[in-house]
C-alpha cells in the first residue's frame, strides 16, 4: 500500500527524484534554500522555500544546484529560459504566481516563443513552479489564480494538480518535458494528504482524470476546486444525484475529449474555477463544449467562479469570494430545474 | 585622417582578413537590406546595424561556436560576426522557408543555436537575463565558454540591465555586457534618457570592471573584449564594455532621422567610418595589400548578391508550417 504524505512532501520528493536522475536539473528561485553564504548555517537551508516546500534539498544537492536568487524575478526567470535552451533543465520557482508581473516578458516573449521564432531549432525544457490560490488570507497580490493567462500563451504547457499523487507525477512529467511547463501549486493544498507511491512515476501532461464517476451531470474543477466539486458531489449523492467530477489536471494542452465524453454521458455541465470570471478556464471550457458538444447539452452550462474583483483580505469576504460546495449545489439545483434549492 | 592606434593589438594576417571581411559583410548586407526594403520587397520592420560593425566584429573575433551571444532588434551584425549563414539570414528576412528560422522569426528573431547565436531579440533589455542563463550553463558544466550580451544605450535604463548584471556579478558568471552606445534610443538622445555620464560608470554599482572604448575603432573593441573575455574564461566574472558608436541609418527603416545633425551624419560616414579607418590601418601596417583588400571586397559583394538570389528563388513556407514548431512534443 502506498504511503500517505502531504502535497508539499510529494512536490519535494519529485524534485529530489528528478535531481538524482538527471544532473542537468537545477532549482533556482528566491529562498529556495535561504541563508546563502551565512557562515553558521554552513550547508543547511534557512527556509527551503517560503513555505518550506524545498526544505532539505540543499543538504543533498548543494548550493551549485539549489540556487538562491536575488528578489529580481526578471533576472533569474530569463536566466532559467536561456539556461534551458543551452543544456540545463532548470526548475525556476516563482514564489507567488502574482509576481509574474515582474517577469512576464521572460516567459511570454522569451521562453514561450524561442522554439517557434527560431523555426523549431530551440527547445526550452524549463519548469516554472509557482504558488496560486485564495483562502490563505494573503490578500490581493498573493492569492490570485492566473493559470488562464499562461494557458492563452502558445508554447507553454500548464498543469494544476489537485492531489498529492497528481502533483508528484505531473511535476516529474513537467521536468522531463522538453517544453516550458508552468506548474501551479495551490498554497492551501500543501498540507492535503494522500496516497503517493515512493518511486519515480509520471502522470501524463494533457490527460484529464475522472475523479468521480456519475451519470446525472458533469462537474469540471480546476486545481483545488476539484475538491470543492467532490465535496458537493458527495452531498448531491445523498439526494440521489450522481455527479461526475472531471479534473483536467493539464490546462494546456487540455484533454477536451474526456470532458466532451463526460458531457455526452451526463448532458449537463458545471465548471468550478476560482479565477476571475472573464476569460478564465471556466469560460474557455464552456466555449469548447458549446462549440463541440452542443448536441449533448440538455441545459445551459453553469460557471462557478470568483467575482470580477481582486482577492479581498478580510476572512468573511475572502470566503465569499471563493467557490464553495454550497455554490456548486445551488448551481446544480438550478440546472436540474428544481423548484426548491438543494441544501447541504 | 589619423591612422588607428593599434593599442597593443597584434593581428595575424588571417585575423585581419577575417575582421575586414566580416565588417564588410555586415555593411554590404545592411546596405542591400536598406535598398530592398525601400523597394518594398522586404516585409515587416528592419533595424540596420551599418556603422556599428567594429563592435560586433571586435568582440566576436574572440569567440568560438560554443560561446553564446544575445542580441537585439538590431541584430544582423551580431549574427554575421558570430558566423550565421548569409543566405539563411537573408532568406529569413524575406520570410522564406529556407531562412535560418524557416521564415518564422524574421529580422528581429534570427537565431542559430549551433553557432551560439541565441537570437536577435525584439524586446529592448531582453538579453541581459538570457546571457546570464547561457553563462550559468557554461559555469555549471565547467566549460570555459563565455556569454556576450550586446545591448543598445536604450536598454541601459531597463530594469533587466540591473537585474542581469547584478545576477552575473553575484554568481560570478562568465558574461561580457557590451553596450553599443550609438547616441540615440530610437529618437531620444542618450544624454536625455540616462542619468549616468557613461554606461561604463554603472559598472561601479555592481562591483565589476567597466570601460568605455571607441566603438568605431575595431582594435580598441578587440583589445577591451580580449581582456574581458579572458577574465571571464578564467572564472573571474563579468565585465561591462561600453562602445561609442553610431548607426548610419535610422532606428528602423523609414525613420527620417530628424533628431540627428547633418555634420554628425556626414563625419560618421567619412573620417569616422569604422571600415574606412580599419582599411587604412591594414594598409599602413602592411597587414593586407590593396589587391588583397579588393579581393575581399569583390568576394563579399558576390556573397551578398548570392544571398539575395538564393532568397528570391526560395519558396515561402508551406501553409501547414503555421502550426508546427510550437511544442517539441506535438
Amino acid at each position: 500500500m502506498a504511503r500517505t504524505i502531504s502535497m508539499s512532501e510529494a512536490i519535494n520528493e519529485a524534485i529530489a527524484l528528478a535531481m538524482r536522475k538527471d544532473p542537468d536539473v537545477v532549482l533556482l528561485g528566491e529562498d529556495v534554500a535561504g541563508g546563502a553564504e551565512v557562515d553558521h548555517l554552513q550547508d543547511e537551508d534557512a527556509w527551503g522555500g517560503v513555505l518550506g516546500v524545498t526544505k532539505g534539498l540543499v543538504q543533498e544537492f548543494g548550493r551549485e544546484r539549489i540556487l538562491d536568487t536575488p528578489i529580481a524575478e526578471a533576472g533569474y526567470m530569463g536566466a532559467a529560459m536561456a539556461a534551458a535552451s543551452t543544456g540545463l533543465r532548470p526548475i525556476a520557482e516563482l514564489m507567488f504566481n502574482d509576481f509574474i508581473g515582474s517577469c512576464l516578458d521572460e516567459v511570454l516573449n522569451q521562453g514561450a516563443k524561442f522554439r517557434y521564432m527560431f523555426g523549431g531549432k530551440a527547445q526550452v525544457p524549463v519548469t516554472v513552479r509557482t504558488m496560486h490560490g485564495a483562502g490563505f488570507r494573503a490578500a490581493a497580490q498573493h492569492s490570485q489564480s492566473l493559470y488562464a493567462l499562461f494557458t492563452s500563451i502558445p508554447g507553454l504547457k500548464v498543469v494544476v494538480p489537485s492531489t498529492p499523487y497528481d502533483a508528484k507525477g505531473l511535476l516529474l512529467a513537467a521536468i522531463e518535458d522538453n517544453d516550458p511547463v508552468i506548474f501551479f501549486e495551490d498554497k492551501t493544498l500543501y498540507n492535503m494528504t494522500g496516497e503517493v507511491p515512493e518511486g519515480y512515476y509520471t502522470v501524463p501532461i494533457g490527460k484529464a482524470d475522472v475523479k468521480r464517476e456519475g451519470s446525472d451531470l458533469t462537474i469540471v474543477g480546476i486545481g483545488k476546486q476539484v475538491n470543492t466539486a467532490l465535496e458537493a458531489a458527495g452531498h448531491l449523492a445523498g439526494r440521489g444525484i450522481e455527479a461526475e467530477v472531471v479534473d483536467p489536471r493539464s490546462l494546456s494542452p487540455l484533454d477536451e475529449e474526456t470532458i466532451l465524453s463526460s458531457v455526452a454521458k451526463t448532458n449537463r455541465l458545471v465548471i468550478v474555477d476560482e479565477a476571475n470570471p472573464r476569460c478564465n478556464l471556466a469560460t474557455d471550457i464552456a466555449a469548447i463544449v458549446a462549440d463541440k458538444g452542443f448536441d449533448s447539452l440538455d441545459a445551459p452550462i453553469k460557471r462557478i467562479t470568483a467575482p470580477h474583483t481582486p482577492v479581498p483580505f478580510s476572512p468573511p469576504l475572502e470566503d465569499r469570494y471563493l467557490p464553495s460546495p454550497e455554490k456548486v449545489i445551488q448551481a446544480v439545483s438550478e440546472l436540474l430545474g428544481e423548484t426548491s434549492s438543494l441544501s447541504l | 585622417m589619423e591612422v588607428l592606434q593599434n593599442k597593443g593589438v597584434a593581428l595575424t594576417q588571417d585575423q585581419a582578413r577575417w575582421m575586414y571581411r566580416k565588417m564588410l559583410e555586415i555593411r554590404e548586407f545592411e546596405d542591400k537590406v536598406h535598398e530592398l526594403f525601400a523597394q518594398g520587397i522586404l516585409p515587416g520592420f528592419v533595424h540596420l546595424y551599418a556603422g556599428e560593425e567594429a563592435v560586433a566584429v571586435g568582440v566576436c573575433a574572440h569567440l568560438n561556436d560554443k560561446d553564446t551571444i544575445t542580441s537585439t532588434h538590431r541584430g544582423h551584425g551580431h549574427c554575421i560576426a558570430k558566423g550565421c549563414d548569409l543566405d539563411g539570414m537573408m532568406a529569413e528576412i524575406y520570410g522564406k522557408a529556407t531562412g535560418l528560422c524557416k521564415g518564422k522569426g524574421g529580422s528581429m528573431h534570427i537565431a542559430d543555436l549551433n553557432k551560439g547565436m541565441l537570437g536577435a531579440n525584439g524586446i529592448v533589455g531582453g538579453g541581459f537575463p538570457l546571457a546570464c542563463g547561457s553563462a550559468l550553463t557554461a559555469k555549471y558544466k565547467k566549460t570555459d565558454n563565455v556569454s556576450v550580451c550586446f545591448f543598445g544605450d536604450g536598454a541601459n535604463n531597463h530594469g533587466t540591465f540591473h537585474e542581469g548584471i547584478n545576477l552575473a556579478a553575484i554568481w560570478n558568471l562568465p558574461v561580457i555586457f557590451v553596450a553599443e552606445n550609438n547616441g540615440y534610443a530610437e529618437a531620444t538622445p542618450f544624454e536625455y534618457a540616462s542619468s549616468c555620464k557613461t554606461i561604463a560608470d554603472r559598472a561601479i554599482g555592481y562591483n565589476i570592471p567597466g570601460v568605455r572604448v571607441d566603438g568605431k575603432n575595431v582594435l580598441a573593441v578587440y583589445k577591451a573584449a580580449e581582456e574581458a573575455i579572458q577574465r571571464a574564461r578564467r572564472g573571474e566574472g563579468p565585465t561591462l564594455i561600453e562602445c561609442m558608436t553610431y548607426r548610419n541609418y535610422g532606428h528602423f527603416e523609414g525613420d527620417a532621422q530628424t533628431y540627428k545633425a547633418e555634420p554628425e551624419k556626414k563625419e560618421h560616414k567619412q573620417e569616422k567610418d569604422a571600415i574606412i579607418q580599419f582599411k587604412k590601418y591594414l594598409l599602413t601596417q602592411r597587414l593586407l595589400t590593396e589587391n588583397e583588400l579588393a579581393s575581399v571586397e569583390e568576394s563579399v559583394i558576390e556573397a551578398i548578391q548570392r544571398a539575395v538570389r538564393f532568397s528570391e528563388e526560395s519558396p515561402y513556407p508551406k501553409e501547414d508550417e503555421l502550426l508546427t514548431d510550437v511544442y517539441v512534443s506535438y
